[in-house]
């Protein structure tokens, strides 16, 4: 990633502000991330009904592109496509390191020749997404569905929704994330949004081994001490500890991580009584939260899944609409001259 | 220059249009659903008139619509809300301004991913011809023709007015 012209934020809007690609929460402001939390509040009421389909991208051909293998998010991506009518093409695709460039591009041009109009791309190198959305034909839209430890921007806005929807607003909201969010996209996502949208603090719970080194930059603050970070939330968001990290010597043991930063009953009593308690998922058991806690009457772990599909749905018809609509402009421009 | 259509008077033909309508059916308990957001009023409205207790439903059409193609997501969505089962129930649509007639098309096509009515009748404030579908209200309150340059818009909810605007005002 090079050049400033192609900045993400310029990449991924229209010359009139809408959304043509979702790469990231940089450079989207609170108006945009309040339209995309509206739009998906209404996608909500479609999933309760008897038909829960509307017809806004039928005929259209959304691939969902997963560099890195995620169940629960390429799932979600896949109701939601079908949600919105379009016809929807799975391909997990595992990568050799050395010929990823090549083989990616290869990938894309096979892709367009079968004239997709969407790539939801999920890739373990930060900025892939971006690097597709640059190079891939006008008119096709992308959606960032997890890249490396950059960002994983529906999921920040389905956690978004969550806190809205419990909440009613973000004004004055006392939240943390809890655990590793060194190697966290999510993480990044949610302190962007939440910074955006208004929340009165952000901290963040973790031992020092598992903060990235500037982390104060991203607009939050640190607490090492999982008591004193636990005091006066009204939302606390726990993050997936990856068993691998315990490998590389960040971490004593899941046992002594557990003690110090895993949530339980006796620590989540000294936040607020109504503070909720988030989860991107899959959840560790007994390792960032106690069973009591994840299936407790403050966890909201499972709205957020349900939240998953009507963000998403709203994010992909968004970022469609953004295309279709630059795509009719540019064509009335070419008509007139 | 905005002139004031009366109000009252076509809301009066509506209300016996409508029970005209519902009397030649037979239709004896009918449920409101008003296309956001002039015909969400009128359904307020129209439900007080018409003695119907039951609450009306709202119709928000952006994801129904035939334009998507053309010009993208309305970014003013809001939720649709049918507080009832419309499977097997006679239903009473209601839009302040019918044209194209591709409100109601789009209308029609959300109101059936719900369940499958017994029967719908279609009431409007104002009637503006220039019909691009084969729909026909069954109910308007007056039937009108534009100039080019002239545009109506019904403000409201309380006072419900209607707007007759000149280009150029």
């Amino acid at each position: 990633m090079t050049a400033n012209d192609s900045s993400p934020h310029h990449l991924q809007l229209t010359r009139d502000g809408q959304l043509r690609h979702f790469l990231t929460l940089d450079g989207l402001d609170r108006a945009l991330l309040t339209d995309i939390l509206d739009t998906a509040d209404s996608f909500i009421e479609v999933g309760e009904r008897t038909i829960k389909k509307v017809p806004l991208l039928r005929g259209r051909t959304v691939v969902n592109l997963f560099f890195e293998s995620s169940t629960r998010t390429r799932s979600t991506f896949e109701l939601a496509a079908k949600r919105l009518s379009a016809d929807v093409l799975n391909l997990d695709i595992s990568t050799s390191a050395t010929s990823k460039g090549e083989s990616l591009s290869d990938t894309l041009l096979n892709l367009e020749a079968m004239a997709s109009d969407m790539f939801v791309v999920r890739h373990s190198q930060s900025g892939a997404p971006h690097f597709i959305a640059e190079s891939v034909t006008p008119g096709v839209a992308i959606i960032n569905a997890g890249d490396g430890r950059h960002a994983h921007p529906t999921q920040a806005m389905l956690d978004m929704l969550t806190i809205r929807q419990h909440k009613g607003q973000f004004e004055g909201l006392k939240v943390a994330i809890v655990g590793d969010v060194l190697h966290s996209r999510v993480a990044r996502s949610q302190i962007r949004a939440l910074n955006e949208l208004g929340a009165g603090e952000v901290r963040v719970i973790a031992p020092g081994t598992l903060l990235p080194k500037d982390v104060e930059s991203l607009g939050c603050t640190v607490e090492y001490d999982m008591a004193r970070g636990m005091k006066d939330l009204d939302v606390v968001i726990m993050l997936r500890l990856q068993k691998e990290r315990m490998e590389g010597a960040l971490l004593p043991s899941e046992r002594e991580f557990y003690r110090l930063y895993g949530l339980n009953q006796q620590k989540l009593a000294l936040a607020h009584p109504e503070c909720i308690v988030m989860h991107p998922g899959p959840i560790n058991r007994g390792v960032e939260i106690e069973s009591a806690v994840a299936d407790g009457p403050q966890s909201v772990i499972l709205n957020q899944v349900t939240n998953g599909i009507a963000i998403r749905m709203a994010v992909m018809s968004m970022a469609m609409g953004g295309q279709v609509a630059e795509r009719q402009q540019k064509l009335s421009e070419r008509g007139q001259t | 220059m905005t002139a004031l259509l009366d109000i009252d008077q076509l809301l009066d033909q509506m209300e016996s249009g409508l029970r005209q309508a519902l009397e030649q059916r037979g239709v004896e308990s009918p449920v409101l659903i008003g296309i956001r957001t002039g015909g969400v009023w009128l359904a307020d409205v129209l439900s007080k008139r018409l003695g119907i207790e039951e609450p009306f439903g709202e119709l928000d059409i952006s994801f129904y619509r035939d334009d998507f193609s053309r010009i993208g997501l309305n970014p003013r969505v809001k939720p649709s809300s049918l507080p009832f089962d419309t499977e097997g129930r006679d239903i009473i649509l209601i839009d302040d301004v019918i044209m194209s007639g591709r409100t109601i098309r789009a209308a029609m096509n959300e109101i059936f991913d719900y369940g499958r009515p017994a029967s719908i009748i279609l009431a409007t404030l104002i009637d503006l011809g220039a019909r691009e579908l084969p729909i026909q209200p069954d109910v308007a309150g007056k039937t009108m023709a534009l100039e080019s340059h002239q545009r109506v818009k019904l403000r409201g909810p309380d006072p419900l007015r209607i707007e007759l605007q000149e280009a150029g005002q």
